[in-house]
């Protein structure tokens, strides 16, 4: 591999990282609320709702059941609307958000599942309002599981950046289709690929050092 | 301090609705130690959640401390709640918190300061024996400390009421016993009013003074657990203390015919029940003074019944038919509870 590529290289894993990171951000901070909306409105939590728990569930499924790929160019208009061009890093990172935050709230929504009751009922015993059920026992409890929940989101995540090439998004995938692919630069291909690995194999390991980290159980 | 009145819960089910609880009244007074026991399914969870209002009753009201739970808004039941401390079956600790942050929680809950919080929990932590594991998680602690650690969660708010839901049934009996000595004896030295749910008549006979005997939501029964031992009424009730006190004659007389009626030669069996006072008074010997009888122990055993001594024994005589009777006018005239068995063959018995 000719050493012109470096500088390309890193200037595409500098776009995936910063894709997957904002996106990432953005998402949770979405995806946690509507996960745990989605777990305390189901029967028999703390703020039963069944007809908004189905609506939501239904919004839900709706999103998840489209291919990225669609999704991406289905929602151009709305990205054009938000950030004001449909093209370019930070446009890709639209889709990326939308696509990850029902995905997110159903991982956060079975994290929280696994929580025992009893120790909601507990709480409740002693006098703990919905807010504070929420913040000190539903999620401190699911953490561990919420933070191996998210390695994975991130790891979808990096896989979609690679689409949202497609739509000028940059990024390593982006690299591997234009060079790799369509320019048969093999030695691209493998060195993004590699990249791609190394990027997963960093992240499971950070996830899952953090997750035994918060696990006491 | 406790009283309940005509508490009715209907749950809906897929086969129409189901009534869990059926009219139940009952009052708990101040300092008590006040047994539900029952059958898994009879009921007695949900009446404990009655107390609470963590199930809420469909009619009936609850009233705890001259306040009537049923008619509060959720605001006000949270605050209400902080009088009642209650303890779990499976303990319900936080597994993310320390022992320390676990007993802490009902004081964080209201925003106590953490200066205040900590001269609350050192003490709690020396009464239920675990200063020396306050860092520790719950991961780490055998099934008796969880339960320690529940107990004083449950204290850190100065309840009046402590509500034990099966607390010692996941338990092995030595453990269940210094936990049933620790709840009694925050009872006394805080002069606690206690609930405590349960299928096992052993936790009532060691640590209540009251006992409610429940079957398909309803009262079968209900008196000073001195009353209901000695003199049960409801067939569940004996049931449940058959378990530990065997009705059962000796094994030497299992088997034998039993007639009502007086057999040359048989030996006429009675079971003798003790209680208090009188377990100390030398009644056997009195009889066999004053009748021409003899007579032979063939069963003993003393017990405590919240702390009331209670003895049990089965005995034979043998003699005229005119001096048994002597016997039994005797036995009769003394403080214990007397019953005829019936008369036995005597070459049934290994005594002949």
């Amino acid at each position: 591999m000719s050493s012109d590529m470096l500088p390309l290289l890193l200037k595409a894993l500098g776009e995936t990282v910063y894709m997957v990171a904002v996106s990432m951000v953005i998402a949770t901070l979405l995806g946690i609320p509507l996960g745990v909306l989605l777990h305390i409105t189901s029967k028999g939590q703390i703020l039963e709702s069944l007809s908004l728990n189905r609506v939501i569930g239904a919004i839900v499924n709706a999103i998840r059941s489209i291919p990225f790929i669609i999704l991406m160019v289905a929602i151009i208009p709305f990205t054009r609307l938000l950030v004001g061009t449909s093209i370019g890093t930070t446009a890709a990172m639209v889709p990326l958000v939308i696509a990850s935050i029902p995905f997110i709230g159903r991982q956060v929504e079975t994290s929280l599942k696994e929580v025992p009751y009893g120790v909601v009922e507990a709480a409740l015993s002693m006098g703990a309002t919905p807010m504070q059920i929420i913040w000190r026992v539903l999620l401190p409890e699911a953490m561990p599981s919420i933070t191996a929940q998210l390695t994975t989101v991130i790891i979808a995540l990096v896989g979609e950046s690679a689409m949202a090439g497609a739509i000028g998004g940059g990024g390593l995938g982006d690299l591997a289709i234009r060079y790799g692919y369509q320019r048969f630069r093999l030695d691209v291909m493998i060195a993004t690929v590699v990249i791609l690995i190394v990027l997963i194999q960093l992240v499971q390991f950070a996830g899952n050092t953090l997750a035994r980290h918060l696990n006491k159980r | 301090m406790i009283k309940l009145s005509n508490i009715e819960k209907t749950y809906d089910s897929p086969s129409g609705p189901v009534k869990a609880l059926k009219r139940i009244s009952l009052e708990i007074k101040r300092g008590e130690i006040y047994g539900i026991i029952g059958l898994s399914g009879a009921g007695k969870s949900t009446l404990i959640r009655c107390i609470n209002m963590l199930e809420r009753p469909t009619s009936g009201q609850v009233i705890v401390d001259s306040k009537d739970l049923t008619a509060m808004s959720e605001k006000e039941l949270r605050t209400a709640r902080k009088n009642i401390g209650m303890i779990f079956q499976h303990f319900n600790l936080l597994s993310s918190a320390t022992v320390y942050d676990n007993i802490a929680f009902p004081l964080r809950l209201s925003g106590t300061g953490e200066e205040e919080i900590r001269k609350k929990v050192e003490p709690l932590l020396r009464l239920v024996g675990l200063s020396d594991k306050k860092d520790q998680y719950p991961a780490q602690l055998s099934g008796g400390q969880k339960q320690r650690v529940g107990i004083a969660r449950a204290l850190a708010s100065d309840p009046k009421i402590l509500l034990c839901d099966e607390a010692t049934s996941a338990l092995d009996p030595q453990t269940t016993k210094s936990i049933l000595e620790l709840i009694q004896d925050i009872n006394r030295k805080l002069s606690l009013t206690v609930v405590v749910i349960t299928h096992e008549m052993q936790v009532i006979k060691d640590i209540c003074d009251k006992v409610a005997v429940i079957e398909n939501g309803v009262i079968a029964e209900q008196g000073t657990v001195i009353e209901v031992f000695t003199n049960p009424q409801a067939a569940i009730t004996k049931e449940f203390i058959s378990v530990l006190l065997s009705n059962e004659l000796p094994t030497a007389f299992q088997g034998s015919t039993i007639s009502q009626e007086p057999v040359p030669g048989s030996y006429l069996l009675l079971r003798l029940v003790f209680l208090g006072e009188s377990a100390d008074n030398p009644v056997i010997a009195g009889m066999i003074r004053s009748c021409k009888i003899e007579c032979t122990i063939l069963f003993g055993n003393l017990d405590r019944i919240s702390s009331t001594p209670f003895g049990r024994i089965i005995i034979g005589i043998t003699g005229e038919n005119a001096e048994i009777e002597k016997a039994l006018e005797y036995l009769k005239n003394n403080d214990l509870k007397m019953e005829v068995i019936g008369y036995v063959k005597r070459h049934a018995a290994p005594l002949a």
